[in-house]
């Protein structure tokens, strides 16, 4: 009798902290939405395709961050994503013993290092050499619509590199953990019917697509936010632009650099309405990268419910 | 004076045993805190002077955050904290928001300069307020332009491209900027304008005043600006600009307070007052003011008077400080002035 009155307690008192995970995410959602009703009211949807962000005249447009905040995140994750698995695949598959261990911890203090310290290192480091690299570029190159433009050294180019740089750390660590997981019957069985290592491996990643997915999706998601390193090297010029040379904007840098200095009401709206976007766009973000974790997790489960042997018979 | 200020702080004394909140305590056991928000342009010299003031008033402590221009007006809107700091004056439309008449006291003077990476020039270049419009408007693209070399004659100019550099982040630094191309350059007052943030026609920007320099250093050929003080702590490149009276003046803490100094005698009754391009000789054009915000009749008046006590200690000692900062004091008549409106203060 008292142990179920403990667990009703138990369950009440728990299930009060998930609402509250709840209750947060659509506080900030009403807050966002209340904070920037003059901008939503006088621009409206023109507000997510408008390419003039002028302070001065009081008009507001976020296409250039949108377009900025997705085309950085994606050319990190084409960056990051192989290196990052190829990280995760020597550690847990290949590497020996001994370089295990301190491996694992030197790509875990890469995501321990603030996100300002990687902004410096950009600034006085990478960006002389991306403008190095860009000058160097052939002319034949130079005339294609991605390496378009004056090689400034800061832009979508370098931008996209340090956001690479960080999110790796977190692909990998996930990455590592799912193969880690990977039950060794899986290898074995794969083993045993013949497969090199290099197959082996293929079926490990296999079984662990889901997670495997999950952990580029989690690295995706600090893309999308990260702010101080990216500001302090993408150029800041609100332009809708493919050229990596070009300087580009993104949403949560524009919130960070100007959000101390609006000092009238329809601009201040503005910019939190940028935050609204940014929530909308992380929120659909996470949706697409569940549907994708949940698609093929159902695959892999029928695979497992008819082993295809069956399959060809039935086929058959 | 001296005198004036220890009556001032008996009478704090005496108020604060009267207040309320302090029942029980004694003048010495408990401080008073005043609490400001604003400008970071004069940040350090702030902390200065309120660690200095709290030195010789160990009754009063000052708390002071540099959260920028804006929000140091908005907070003051918002009552929520009891004086604020801006290096753009306050705009009619949001005195006319504002819950009670608030009163602006200039405290220091701030100059911005424009400084520029040119590999083998080494002689000082000359700029105009219409050619540094016209190259931030990204109509003068080419550093060997015969628009820079006309005002050049004998330097040889390289064949390069001009990159501009501006701030990313909301920042007085712009507002003073833009004030002078503005004035100097109807084109660039009309399509890009006056503000914390403008919509720049060119160019990239950087984040504070280190990264428009660091940007500049790194970059040849770009050209970007800054506040005086950095430029000089940093010893960054940067060149003399055209005045009203048609001299090329390069910015010291002498030609900054003279510019102060040229507009005293049209000084308006509420200190808001650009002194870009101001007239007279030796003036640097690219000056400005940076200014205290408080309420003309405050609430609190026990935060008033230290207030008041304070302003007339930074006018007359605090002054002293300026300079070993990197500040451009202001000028006597100026002080004059302020000393007089900080009397129309209703304590």
């Amino acid at each position: 009798m008292r142990r179920s009155a403990d667990d009703r307690i138990f369950r009440f008192t728990t299930g009060i902290f998930a609402a509250l995970v709840l209750l947060l995410v659509v506080g900030i959602g009403f807050e966002l939405w209340r904070q920037s009703m003059l901008s939503i009211a006088k621009f409206g949807f023109k507000f997510w395709t408008g390419r003039v962000w002028d302070p001065v005249s009081g008009e507001f447009g976020a296409l250039p961050f949108i377009w900025g905040t997705l085309y950085s995140s994606l050319l990190a994750m084409l960056i990051s994503t192989p290196i990052a698995l190829g990280i995760a695949i020597y550690i847990s598959e290949l590497s020996p013993k001994m370089l295990r261990q301190p491996l694992t911890y030197l790509t875990e203090l890469l995501a321990a290092i603030p996100s300002i310290v990687y902004g410096l290192w950009g600034v006085f480091v990478l960006t002389p050499i991306v403008r190095k690299l860009e000058i160097l570029m052939p002319p034949t190159l130079r005339k294609l619509p991605i390496f378009s433009g004056p090689p400034l050294g800061v832009g979508m180019g370098t931008a996209a590199i340090i956001l690479a740089i960080m999110v790796i750390p977190f692909t990998s660590s996930v990455a590592r953990e799912i193969l880690k997981n990977v039950p060794v019957a899986q290898r074995e069985g794969a083993y045993a019917l013949g497969a090199t290592r290099w197959e082996a491996i293929k079926v490990a990643i296999g079984y662990g697509k889901t997670g495997v997915i999950g952990a580029i999706m989690l690295g995706l998601g600090r893309a999308l936010g990260e702010t101080m390193a990216v500001t302090m090297v993408i150029g800041n010029n609100p332009q809708v632009s493919l050229s990596l040379y070009a300087p580009q904007y993104t949403m949560a840098a524009v919130i960070a650099n100007e959000f101390t200095e609006a000092a009238d009401e329809l601009y201040l709206h503005a910019l939190i309405e940028i935050g609204l976007l940014l929530f909308i766009i992380t929120i659909v973000v996470n949706v697409i990268s569940r549907l994708l974790i949940w698609s093929t997790k159902r695959r892999m489960t029928r695979v497992i419910v008819f082993p295809p042997v069956a399959k060809e018979e039935a086929a058959a | 004076m001296r005198k004036f200020a220890f009556i001032l702080l008996i009478v704090a004394a005496c108020a604060k045993q009267e207040a309320p909140t302090e029942a029980g305590a004694g003048p010495a056991a408990k401080r008073t805190v005043v609490t400001g928000a604003g400008a970071t342009f004069p940040y350090p010299i702030y902390s200065k002077w309120f660690s200095d003031y709290a030195k010789a008033h160990p009754d009063v402590a000052v708390n002071y955050q540099s959260i920028g221009s804006g929000g140091g007006i908005k907070q003051l809107m918002a009552q929520t904290v009891f004086f604020g700091a801006t290096d753009g004056p306050m705009t009619d439309e949001q005195l006319k928001s504002a819950p009670a008449p608030i009163m602006h006291f200039p405290t220091v003077l701030g100059a911005v300069v424009p400084a520029y990476n040119l590999p083998n020039v080494t002689a000082e270049l000359k700029f105009t307020g219409p050619l540094l419009a016209d190259m931030y408007l990204g109509k003068v693209t080419k550093w060997n332009d015969a628009a820079i070399a006309k005002i050049n004659p004998g330097v040889a100019l390289p064949n390069l491209d001009i990159t501009i550099v501006h701030r990313s982040d909301g920042s007085g630094t712009s507002y003073i900027w833009c004030d002078f191309l503005s004035k100097t350059s109807p084109e660039f007052k009309k399509k890009v304008g006056v503000a914390t943030s403008v919509n720049w026609p060119a160019g990239v920007g950087a984040k504070g005043n280190e990264g428009v320099s660091g940007m500049v250093s790194q970059a040849p050929g770009s050209i970007g600006y800054v506040e005086l003080i950095y430029a000089k702590q940093n010893d960054v490149t940067y060149g003399a600009v055209q005045n009203a009276a048609g001299e090329f003046v390069r910015a010291t803490l002498e030609s900054v307070t003279a510019a102060a100094a040229s507009t005293a005698a049209t000084m308006p009754a509420d200190f808001r007052v650009s002194i870009t391009n101001a007239a007279g000789k030796g003036v640097y054009p690219i000056s400005s003011f940076t200014w205290i915000l408080m309420y003309q009749n405050p609430t609190d008046k026990l935060r008033g008077r230290i207030m008041v006590d304070f302003m007339n200690w930074a006018l007359s000692d605090g002054q002293k400080a300026a300079a070993s900062l990197g500040y451009a004091p202001l000028p006597q008549q100026v002080i004059d002035l302020e000393k007089q409106a900080l009397e129309k203060i209703q304590l």
